[in-house]
């Protein structure tokens, strides 16, 4: 178990440290932040002087260093814009991005799941049909189309609901629901399959043929057997928590993290780019190492091939 | 002797498709029977539609009686009274029969409680007294294994072991040894004719090969395509088998004793259920058919001797060359 846990956290580690680089790589190369924040009308010499305070004339390999040096003192640099830590500025942005995802994370739980295990038990009914079709537009349909039609139907035509914009509550539903319904939509196809799947397995049958109550085949043998595949897709879904908000932030102008990537990176405010995808890495590598655990904890047959 | 199960006229459909075409068999109290024919022929089919666990596409009617009360289209809380409880049923597969995820003592403990009410100390009691008697070494240490730590012998001893668990009139055994090599195959028969023998219980031995069938059964049903072509004693059978499809599937037996002729197959395989032959459903690989069979499927009927056979041309009712085949098998 001890080795088990030591691999995937060391997994996890070098995940990070290659996102990070990656990220450091590739920032440099796609353009001169000097350039943007400074417009092209400035003279040389102060353009020179911005990038030896920011350091951005040292060799990349110099410049990689010393970042990774910070990080390991936990600091995680400064915006170009108004030198405030990138870290501050990021962790702000947190509460108002998990105020959509966690909703939303809980919508696609509560509804998909159910949902497809519901028609994988009621195969071919007419609800089975109804879910699988829903499922079906729920993931197929973009998230900004489906942003533009929820606004139009509750913000517009009924005025329930506000359209944008950062507020109480009922700023954040429209948001939320967006975000969800194509996760719904994936979750209840995937529960459904699975569900289906191991409905159709001999221990199934054995445990009816043994007189076993439906309801308990149902919850004491398929459920626990279907959660494994499940967990995988809520794993992913966890790790998205951050990372998920990008295109509903901005279509609502929701003041979260994936709005303020995108006015990062079209500033090149490196530092701040930098720690979000640092945040968005670590937090996926840590939903992936749980969904690791988990299913060490459902499955009995994966137990014993780590222990090996 | 009143029978134990009474089938009548079962016919099963998938999705409008028969399988089955009208079975009918008894099986009487403590009585051995054997359920013979290859792979596709309905038997297996034939006794999970009795038990009412075939996927809900399967469309099944005729009766099956358990000692008078009809099972065919009971409520499901009567059916779920009968399974393991009055009839239970093994299967080919053991080691994808056993729930992965779950303790092998807790299934076992499952079985009891909703078969016999046990629960807590008694039922693990009870449940290592199981898994002796069916020969798990080890038992108390063995308790709290997965699935995947036993052998597929293992496995299907344990399988066994839960089907005694609700102390059954009637044990359903499909192809219990099929998936396993010949030494476990031999254990496997010599376990379920030992408690066959204590426990009294009748037992239906689903299987396609008639050696392990004469170890276990005094009667034997040979199905095809989803009838019945030839049923009686086993020794009548063996003796002399009348329909040409008995005679092959023995034919088809690798004999350990006895003259050392080179097996036989039968020639081409079990037809597809969407594409029956017209007439007698052999007739196509059958080296007696004539004319007639091609077009005229032949009843089950009573013979003199007690069997009820469906042959327009069967073999001849003696034949001495066949003598020494009941020993070549038997022993
Ligand atoms: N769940 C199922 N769906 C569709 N066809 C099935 C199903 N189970 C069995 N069959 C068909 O029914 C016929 C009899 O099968 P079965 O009883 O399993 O044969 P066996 O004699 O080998 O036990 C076969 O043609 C098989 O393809
Ligand atoms: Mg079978």
């Amino acid at each position: 178990m001890i080795r088990f846990v030591s691999i995937r956290l060391l997994r996890a580690a070098i995940t990070v440290l290659a996102v990070m680089t990656f990220a450091f790589v590739v920032l440099r190369l796609s353009g001169d932040p000097a350039a943007v924040l400074l417009g092209p009308d400035v003279p040389k010499d102060v353009v020179d002087a911005f990038r030896a305070e920011w350091h951005l004339d040292e060799p990349i390999w110099r410049q990689y260093l010393a970042y990774i040096e910070a990080i390991f003192s936990g600091d995680f640099g400064q915006s170009m814009r108004d030198r405030s830590p990138a870290l501050e500025l990021v962790l702000e942005r947190v509460p108002a991005t998990l105020m959509l995802t966690v909703p939303a994370l809980l919508l696609k739980i509560g509804l998909g799941i159910p949902a497809g295990i519901y028609a994988a038990l009621h195969r071919d009914s007419a609800l089975d049909r109804g879910v699988i079709l829903l499922a079906i537009l729920g993931f197929t349909i973009p998230s900004f189309v489906m942003g533009l039609v929820l606004v139009l139907i509750f913000a517009v035509t009924w005025n329930l609901l506000p359209s944008g914009g950062f507020g109480g509550w009922q700023h954040a539903i429209l948001p939320a629901l967006t975000m969800s319904i194509g996760g719904i939509g994936i979750l209840a196809r995937f529960s459904r399959s699975a569900m289906i799947e191991v409905m159709g397995q001999p221990y199934i049958r054995t445990a009816s043929a043994k007189g076993v109550k439906w309801r308990d085949v149902v919850r004491g043998h398929a459920l626990p057997n279907a959660a494994i595949p499940i967990v995988t897709i809520v794993g992913f879904m966890v790790g998205a928590l951050i990372a998920g908000a990008v295109v509903v932030e901005t279509i609502f102008s929701w003041p979260g993290i994936g709005r303020l990537l995108i006015v990062s990176v079209s500033n090149r405010d490196l530092a701040v780019v930098q720690c979000i995808l640092l945040l968005i890495a670590a937090v996926m590598v840590v939903s992936n190492l749980t969904v690791d655990l988990l299913y060490g904890w459902l499955d009995p047959r994966l137990r014993a091939g780590a222990a090996h | 002797m009143a029978n134990l199960v009474e089938i009548r006229g079962l016919r099963v459909a998938f999705d409008g498709m028969p399988v089955l075409h009208g079975i009918n068999m008894d099986v009487a109290p403590g009585e051995a029977l054997g359920l013979v024919g290859e792979s596709g022929c309905g038997k297996s089919v034939t006794w999970l539609a009795a038990l009412g666990l075939l996927p809900s596409k399967a469309h099944v009617t005729g009766s099956v009686r358990l000692q008078g009360a009809d099972l065919s289209g009971a409520p499901r809380a009567q059916l779920e009274a009968v399974r393991g409880k009055r009839i239970a049923m093994i299967f080919q597969d053991p080691s994808s029969s056993l729930n992965p995820v779950q303790r092998v003592g807790r299934q076992l403990c499952e079985a009891l409680r909703v078969n016999r009410g046990l629960t807590g100390a008694p039922a693990r009691a009870e449940a290592l007294r199981l898994m002796d008697l069916v020969g798990i070494p080890d038992a108390r240490g063995r308790f709290g294994n997965y699935p995947h730590e036993f052998s597929g012998g293992q496995c299907q001893r344990l399988m066994i072991a839960m089907a005694l668990a609700g102390e059954p009139d009637l044990l359903i055994a499909d192809e219990p040894t099929t998936a396993l090599d010949a030494t476990i195959q031999a254990q496997i028969l010599d376990l379920l004719a030992r408690l066959r023998r204590e426990t009294g219980m009748a037992v239906v031995f689903i299987s396609h090969d008639l050696g392990a069938v004469a170890q276990i059964c005094e009667r034997v049903c040979v199905m095809y395509a989803g009838r019945i072509v030839e049923q009686g004693a086993v020794t009548q059978l063996f003796e002399r088998p009348r329909h040409p499809y008995t005679l092959g599937l023995f034919e088809a037996i690798p004999r350990l004793y006895g003259p050392r002729e080179p097996l036989v197959p039968i020639p081409g395989t079990v037809p597809d259920p969407r594409r029956l032959p017209r007439g007698c459903a052999f007739s196509p690989r059958c080296a007696q058919a004539r004319p007639f069979c091609r077009d005229e499927r032949p009843d089950l009927l009573d013979q003199q001797d007690g069997r009820q056979l469906a042959c327009a041309f069967p073999l001849p009712g003696a034949d001495p060359a066949r003598a020494d085949r009941k020993e070549g098998v038997l022993q």
